[in-house]
């Protein structure tokens, strides 16, 4: 430690020099927890989807309707605790580019299947006793500005006409990457309001078992009981069902990876080239510390930990900001479900950052230590 | 009086770590600036591409895509008596219809991707001459066979010409393939649309959308002031092109703003990579600039002459990062288009005015990273700098 001085003036040697490299290093690190910002927002739901709920679709597409009395059927099949329902309302707020999931749901059992959705018990009340009642996530709320009490007017295309609610609750969600953007309504109320053809309909069940293991033979005992019926259905567990919504929005992870890579290349040309140039300008200094006893590994260590100590203070900067760009909203304008900055992945970021200068200064460093005393000393 | 070009291009050649370093850093800038660009630029063009000005698009009123509209069989006779329809044969040429979503396997992934079927008229040839039957036959009115778009049979599993297909609830026969000219309808398989209201135990004369022909683009507007007038219609009349510019329109936003966000970012760092080479470039040749001034080059040609050495780095990495990223024109992507929940296929595409914003964003680059070094390259005392080491 005690040679700590020694490795921040090489660094304030040249300040401008090591400002910049600094800043290439904030720069790849922000640039890192962007990708990764984004990377949540369309994975979001994924990791946290579950493997203990079941998704109940139509096996044409989620798009087709299921009969409400599949419920009581479902709960019939052993190992099933508890099943919830929702239709898709498709609720559009001023204009169709704001969009936000809106759906029906079934107030009976809402807050049993989706436990991590919570509202407080008063505003749940509030809720229950509005027909026209809704509860909103917190992120579109904040997005038009809505307040407990406000009476929000959604057009809903699928059903003729426009749609009057009061928001009676906001639900928060209790695990990092909940999808904080859904807009509920009561489904008894929308059954009254519908269609007579529509009546009885519903979009999908939800599924909640005992035990995750019960999986693979719930999935199956559910769709073999609807099997050949006008209604067949087609079951996967919510992290299936998730992952999937993903796969077809496109090869992000490739996208991102490619970006990454690239940045990341560029970075170690960058930081090696400095410390290569820092290197050759201190050839003397170099040999006169090896001359006057250090060792070969001292000077090896002294090279690598200034690369290092870049490295670090850039990368934590650079996740830092990204950080705090979280904290001050989406500059999409809600277009992206999440927008958050995951601690794991800060931590990747680092471990990253660290290897980077530990690759760039493993070369200068090497070049240092080999230098022969009488050769470096000659030069000047 | 200028210094030659060539003295940079010596210099360069002189200290081609730290060059080649600040070029790779603008080309990768640029790749992943361009590459974003055509990714927006090909979604948008799929989308556009299917609509047609000389069609007009009708849908219920208030519907915000084909998806959640319906249009009954009795509206679908009075709007094709309107003035504007085109007709052959006397025949008007009218498409009512039915637009549902099924779910295939994706090939790459083994996951489930939702396909847009769309029950056709037979009269949708005609409405829509740009597609062309490629192999096999148009489908027979009232049987239950398909047509497949030409990206089909390589994107979702289970759909192959000539092989039956269970869905729905039917069972399918594909006896054609047709090619719509790199549109949406490529992704799209088509069936009869009575056919298919009964397979999905929908009523037989519901449609959710009426494409026709218009007797020419300016035909429009007679169309829509017939329709609005008339009480028993409550439609809403869109010419089919604008109609899916519009729905382009969120996604090719999204990835605009995030690949913008991305290059910025990156660009930022290309920046402070140029700047460093830059910088060292400067301070390792102070001596050659304090004899350049001192044999009579102005402190304003050193400083222009520096400007240039960024300039051609940055001209440099720019083009191959152009170069880079051409390869990936043509190539076939596809994302899930969430106006109508159905997935689609479509191609980047790099035109040249892409790739000429490309090379401006590097020169950009290059001025902003070779103006600061170059003004300090010309500040420096002559006397100093020669004194120096």
């Amino acid at each position: 430690m005690k040679y700590l001085s020694l490795i921040k003036a090489n660094l304030l040697r040249k300040k401008l020099r090591t400002t910049l490299t600094i800043g290439s290093f904030v720069v790849a690190l922000f640039l890192f927890g962007f990708l990764a910002i984004i990377h949540g927002a369309f994975n979001q739901g994924v990791d946290v989807a579950g493997v203990d709920r079941l998704m109940t679709i139509n096996k044409v597409s989620i798009i087709q309707p299921l009969p409400i009395s599949y419920r009581d059927q479902i709960l019939r099949i052993p190992g099933v605790k508890r099943v919830t329902f929702d239709v898709w309302f498709g609720g559009i707020y001023q204009d169709p580019k704001n969009f936000f999931p809106s759906f029906a749901i079934d107030t009976e059992n809402q807050r049993e299947v989706y436990p991590e959705l919570q509202v407080s018990d008063d505003q749940w009340k509030a809720f229950l006793d509005d027909r026209e009642g809704a509860i909103a996530g917190p992120n579109t709320a904040k997005r038009f500005g809505w307040k407990i009490g406000d009476r929000i007017p959604l057009q809903a295309p699928i059903y003729g006409g426009t749609f009057e609610f009061n928001l009676r609750g906001i639900y928060h969600g209790a695990r990092e990457g909940d999808d904080l953007s859904q807009f509920w309504i009561q489904y008894k109320y929308l059954d009254e309001h519908r269609p007579a053809a529509l009546k009885g309909q519903i979009g999908w069940y939800t599924v909640k078992l005992d035990s995750a293991d019960d999986a693979p033979r719930v999935v199956k005992a559910i769709d073999n009981m609807f099997a050949n019926s006008p209604f067949e259905t087609k079951s996967e567990t919510l992290q299936a069902m998730a992952a999937s919504w993903v796969k077809q929005a496109g090869n992000i992870e490739f996208l991102i990876l490619a970006i990454g890579g690239v940045v990341f290349f560029t970075l170690l040309l960058v930081t090696g080239n400095t410390m290569a140039l820092a290197v050759r300008e201190r050839i003397g200094e170099l040999a006169v510390l090896k001359a006057v006893g250090f060792s070969d590994r001292f000077v090896l260590v002294l090279v690598l930990a200034e690369s290092i100590l870049i490295a670090l203070v850039g990368g934590a900067i650079g996740l830092a900001l990204a950080k705090l760009w979280t904290l001050l909203g989406d500059p999409t304008g809600g277009m992206l479900q999440s927008f958050t900055l995951p601690t794991l992945l800060m931590l990747v970021g680092i471990v990253c950052a660290l290897a980077v200068g530990i690759l760039a200064g493993i070369l200068p460093a090497t070049s240092a230590m080999r230098l022969r005393v009488v050769d470096a000393l000659r030069r000047v | 009086m200028a210094i030659p070009i060539l003295y940079n291009l010596r210099s360069m050649r002189a200290r081609w770590i730290s060059a080649i370093v600040a070029v790779l850093g603008i080309a990768g800038t640029v790749g992943v600036f361009v590459a974003m660009l055509a990714l927006a630029r090909g979604f948008r063009a799929t989308l556009v591409s299917s609509g047609s000005p000389n069609n007009a698009l009708i849908r219920r009123a208030g519907a915000s895509s084909e998806m959640d509209g319906s249009i009954p069989l009795d509206q679908v006779k009075v709007i094709q008596d309107k003035p504007g329809v085109a007709r052959e044969n006397g025949q008007p040429l009218v498409s009512p219809e039915a637009v549902m979503v099924a779910a295939f396997p994706l090939l790459t992934t083994g996951t489930d991707a939702n396909v847009q079927i769309r029950g056709v008229s037979p009269e949708v040839l005609r409405v829509r001459p740009n597609i062309k039957i490629v192999q096999g036959r148009f489908l027979q009115p009232g049987l239950n066979e398909l047509i497949i778009g030409k990206n089909v049979a390589s994107t979702y599993g289970g759909l192959e010409f000539g092989k039956p297909i269970r869905f729905g609830g039917g069972t399918w026969d594909v006896v054609g393939v047709f090619d719509a000219g790199g549109s949406a309808f490529d992704s799209e398989i088509w069936a009869d649309s009575r056919v298919l209201n009964q397979v999905y135990k929908r009523p037989e004369n519901l449609f959710q959308s009426v494409t026709l022909r218009l007797t020419s683009p300016t035909a429009l507007s007679e169309l829509k002031d017939s329709i609005t007038a008339d009480p028993t219609l409550q439609v809403q009349v869109d010419r089919e092109s604008e109609y899916y510019a519009r729905q382009s329109l969120l996604l090719t936003t999204l990835i605009t703003v995030l690949g913008t966000l991305v290059a910025l970012i990156m660009g930022i760092g290309a920046v402070i990579g140029a700047l460093n080479t830059m910088y060292s470039a400067v301070s390792e040749r102070s001596r050659e600039i304090a004899t350049l001034r001192a044999i009579g080059f102005g402190g304003g040609s050193v400083a222009f002459s520096f400007v240039i050495e960024a300039m051609v780095i940055a001209l440099i990495g720019g083009l191959i990062g152009c170069l880079a990223v051409l390869p990936v024109n043509g190539v076939t992507t596809s994302t899930l288009n969430m106006q109508t929940f159905s997935h689609l296929a479509f191609a980047f595409r790099i035109t040249p005015v892409l790739l000429a914003i490309g090379i401006l964003f590097a020169l950009l680059m290059g001025l902003v990273g070779g103006v600061p070094p170059a003004i300090r390259a010309a500040r420096r005392p002559i006397v100093l700098a020669l004194r120096e080491l």
